[in-house]
C-alpha cells in the first residue's frame, strides 16, 4: 500500500502531470508562480520553474486574469484559472456565468471554454464572512458550466484532471480546512469524467448524500449509526452539476429515504435541487421525505461559538437520519 | 484630412467599400425593423463606420476581433460575412450562431469575430487572454477589442490595460468615443477630457484621433498593429465619434442637445470621405458608384438569404449548452 497523501500534493501532481501531458495547459492566478511562492497553498509549488511561462502570478485582478482565462480558451489554451477563495468568485463573476458559461450556447457552438476556476473555501478558521462560503449553488443554477467538488485527495486528483480535459468550463471547489488530511494516493495518470458519483458505502437502510466537506461528517456519523444497526448508504456526489441522478436516483430506490448534508447554506442550495428531483422521480417509493442537512441561513459569523453553530453538528446529520427512519 | 503617410488608393477605396457595406447594411437593418420583418434590439452604429474600416484594412483573417452589442460595423468590416449576419437576426438555422446569439453575441472565427459581448466592458479581458495564447505560441496574430467612451468607467477596461501592460500583450484598445455612455454624456460620467490619457497611467502608448478621419484613425492603427506584432505590446486608441441613432433604435435622444446633434450630422464621416476620396482624385465618381451598386445588391442577397432560410428548430435550446446533451 503506496504512502497516503494530502490534497495538496494531489493537485499539484494533478497539474504537473496535466501540464507535462499537454503543453496548451496554463496557470493564471496570483502568486501560482514560485517567484511568488508558488499558490497561497503551494498547490503549484514548483510548476513555474518546470513550465516556465505558462504559469503566471497575476496582478489581483480578478476580473481581468478570469476573462484572460475565457479568451485563451477560446482561443485554443486550457487554462487552470486560480481564485484564492471562493467568495472573490464574487469579483469575476460576469466572466464566469455570462462568458465563460455561455459563449458555446451564444456561438451556436463555435467557440467554447475549455477553462478551469480552482478555489477553495470552508469555514472553521474564524475567517468571518468573506473569506468562508460554499457558493456552489450560484454556479449550479447557471446552465453550461460544471461544478467539481472532491472531498479526498484521490478524488482532488482525478476530478482535476477530468476537469482540465474536460471541453466545457468547470468550477473546481476545494475544501481547504481538509487539504492537509492524508489520504489514499490517487493512480497517477488517470482522469475522473466529471458527471459521475461514487458509492462511498453501501448499505439498505438509508441514502445519505454528501459532498466536498461534509463527506467527512457524513462518514464519521455513518460508523456511529452502524453501530446502533443503522445500514446506511453514503453517496460523494463529486460533480454536483450536473448531478448524476442515475445513482442517486437507484440507491434511494432501494433505501427509500435519503438525507442530503452541506456545508452551504440551506435555503436555495443543492440540498433541495436534489431533494426535489428525488421526490419528483420516486414520491410513492419514498418511505420518509428527504431531509436536508445544512449551514443555518446566515453569513459565516467570526465569533467561535458563532461559527460553530452556524455549520450543522453530526447531531443534526444523526437526527435527520433518525427522522427519516420514523417512518 | 492629413496628408502624411497616406495609404495609397487601393486601401482608401478598400476602407470605403467597407464603411458602405456598413452604412447600407445599417439602413437595411432600421428599415427591416420598421417594418416590423426584424424584432430585436438593435444599437446602431451609424455615424462611426471610419473607425473599423480603417483598422481592419490593416488586418487578417488570423487577427483577432472582440467587440460589443454596438459592434457589427466592427464584424462586417473583419469581414464577418453579412448574409450570415442576416440570418442570425432573423433567427435562421443558417445563422452564424444559428439564431442562438443574436445581435449582440455574433460570433465567426473564420473572420477572426472571436467574442461579441452585451456587458459594457467585459470584452477587454478576454481580449487579454486571446492575445496572451497568441503570445505563448509565439504567433504574430493581434487582437483588437472595441469599446465605447462608457466602458472606460468600468473596471474590467483598467483591469485589462494594467494587465495587458504588465504582460506586453499584442492588444489594440479601440475606444470608439461616441460621447454618449447610454444616455449620460462624457462631461457627466467622466473624470477626464481624453480617455486615451488614461494610457499613461498604465504606462501604455496611446494615440488620439478624429475617429470620423479614416486616414488619421488607420495611421494610428498603423503603428499600435505594428507594435503588437512585434513584441511591443498593447495601445490604446481612441477614436472620437458620434452615433446618429441613440443608444437603440427607438432611443428619441432628447438628452442631446439639438445643437450637438446638428453639428454631428453635419460632420457625418460617409459622405464627407466620399467626396473626399473624389476631389483628391483617389477614386472616380464611377468607381464608388459600382462600389455602391455592388454592396447595394450585396445586400438584397443577404436579406432574401436570412428571409429564405429555414428558422432554427426549437431543438437547439438544449444543444451548445455543454459539449454533450446533459
Amino acid at each position: 500500500m503506496s504512502a497516503p497523501i494530502n490534497t495538496i500534493q494531489a493537485l499539484n501532481w494533478a497539474l504537473d502531470d496535466a501540464m507535462a501531458a499537454d503543453g496548451s495547459v496554463i496557470l493564471l492566478g496570483e502568486e501560482v508562480a514560485d517567484p511568488e511562492g508558488g499558490g497561497i497553498m503551494k498547490v503549484s509549488q514548483g510548476l513555474s520553474t518546470k513550465y516556465g511561462a505558462r504559469v503566471r502570478s497575476t496582478p489581483i485582478s480578478e476580473m481581468a486574469f478570469t476573462g484572460a482565462g475565457v479568451g485563451a480558451a477560446i482561443a485554443g489554451m486550457r487554462p487552470v484559472v486560480e481564485i484564492m477563495l471562493m467568495n472573490f468568485l464574487a469579483v469575476c463573476m460576469d466572466q464566469i456565468t455570462n462568458h465563460a458559461a455561455k459563449l458555446r450556447f451564444m456561438s451556436g457552438g463555435q467557440t467554447h471554454v475549455p477553462m478551469v476556476i480552482r478555489t477553495m473555501t470552508g469555514s472553521g478558521f474564524q475567517t468571518g464572512g468573506q473569506h468562508a462560503d460554499f457558493l456552489e449553488a450560484w454556479f449550479c443554477h447557471t446552465p453550461g458550466i460544471k461544478v467539481a467538488m472532491p472531498s479526498n485527495p484521490a478524488d482532488a486528483y482525478g476530478l482535476l484532471r477530468g476537469a482540465i480535459e474536460d471541453e466545457d468550463p468547470v468550477l473546481f471547489v476545494e475544501h481547504f480546512p481538509s487539504y492537509w488530511n492524508p489520504g489514499a494516493p490517487p493512480a497517477r495518470g488517470k482522469a475522473i469524467a466529471l458527471g459521475k458519483a461514487r458509492i462511498a458505502k453501501a448499505g439498505k437502510d438509508v441514502t445519505l448524500i454528501g459532498y466536498s466537506r461534509s463527506m467527512h461528517d457524513i462518514l464519521s456519523v455513518e460508523k456511529k449509526l452502524g453501530a446502533d444497526g443503522v445500514d446506511c448508504e453514503v453517496i460523494d456526489l463529486r460533480t454536483v452539476s450536473p448531478l448524476d441522478m442515475e445513482t442517486i436516483l437507484t440507491s434511494v430506490s432501494k433505501t427509500g429515504r435519503a438525507v442530503v448534508v452541506h456545508e452551504a447554506v440551506r435555503s436555495f442550495g443543492v440540498g433541495a435541487e436534489v431533494s426535489a428531483r428525488i421526490h419528483e422521480a420516486l414520491f410513492r417509493e419514498l418511505r420518509a421525505p428527504v431531509e436536508r442537512v445544512a449551514s443555518k441561513d446566515s453569513p459565516v459569523p467570526f465569533a467561535k461559538q458563532l461559527e460553530n453553530a452556524y455549520l450543522y453538528s453530526h447531531g443534526d446529520i444523526e437526527g435527520a437520519v433518525r427522522q427519516t427512519l420514523k417512518s | 484630412m492629413t496628408n502624411t503617410e497616406l495609404p495609397d488608393a487601393r486601401t482608401l477605396v478598400a476602407i470605403y467599400r467597407k464603411m458602405a457595406a456598413i452604412k447600407l447594411n445599417d439602413d437595411r437593418f432600421i428599415s427591416q425593423i420598421k417594418a416590423g420583418r426584424l424584432v430585436m434590439p438593435y444599437y446602431s452604429a451609424r455615424g462611426q463606420e471610419c473607425i473599423p474600416a480603417a483598422i481592419s484594412v490593416l488586418l487578417t483573417d488570423a487577427d483577432y476581433l472582440v467587440t460589443i452589442y454596438r459592434g457589427i460595423h466592427d464584424m462586417i468590416a473583419k469581414g464577418v460575412p453579412p448574409k450570415l449576419i442576416w440570418a442570425e437576426l432573423a433567427g435562421r438555422s443558417t445563422g452564424s450562431c444559428k439564431g442562438k446569439g443574436g445581435p449582440m453575441h455574433i460570433t465567426h472565427p473564420q473572420s477572426g469575430c472571436m467574442v461579441t459581448t452585451g456587458v459594457v466592458g467585459a470584452g477587454m479581458p478576454i481580449a487579454c487572454g486571446l492575445a496572451l495564447a497568441a503570445q505563448l505560441r509565439g504567433e504574430k496574430r493581434v487582437t483588437v477589442t472595441n469599446f465605447g467612451d462608457g466602458a472606460a468607467n468600468i473596471g474590467a477596461f483598467h483591469e485589462s490595460l494594467n494587465l495587458a501592460a504588465v504582460w506586453k500583450l499584442p492588444v489594440i484598445f479601440v475606444c470608439q468615443n461616441n460621447r454618449y455612455a447610454e444616455h449620460t454624456s462624457m462631461a457627466k460620467g467622466t473624470s477626464i477630457e481624453r480617455i486615451s490619457e488614461r494610457a499613461r497611467s498604465y504606462n501604455m502608448p496611446s494615440a488620439h484621433v478624429d475617429g470620423n478621419e479614416p486616414v488619421a484613425v488607420h495611421q494610428a492603427a498603423k503603428i499600435a498593429i505594428e507594435r503588437a506584432r512585434g513584441g511591443g505590446g498593447p495601445t490604446l486608441i481612441e477614436a472620437t465619434t458620434f452615433r446618429f441613432n441613440g443608444h437603440l433604435i427607438g432611443d428619441t435622444g432628447e438628452y442631446i442637445p439639438k445643437q450637438e446633434y446638428q453639428a454631428a450630422l453635419a460632420a457625418d464621416p460617409y459622405p464627407r470621405y466620399r467626396n473626399w476620396l473624389l476631389q483628391n482624385k483617389h477614386a472616380t465618381a464611377e468607381e464608388l458608384s459600382t462600389i455602391e451598386t455592388e454592396t447595394a445588391a450585396d445586400v438584397d442577397a443577404a436579406v432574401a438569404f436570412a428571409f429564405d432560410s429555414p428558422l432554427t428548430e426549437v431543438s437547439e435550446i438544449t444543444r451548445d449548452v455543454y459539449a454533450s446533451p446533459a
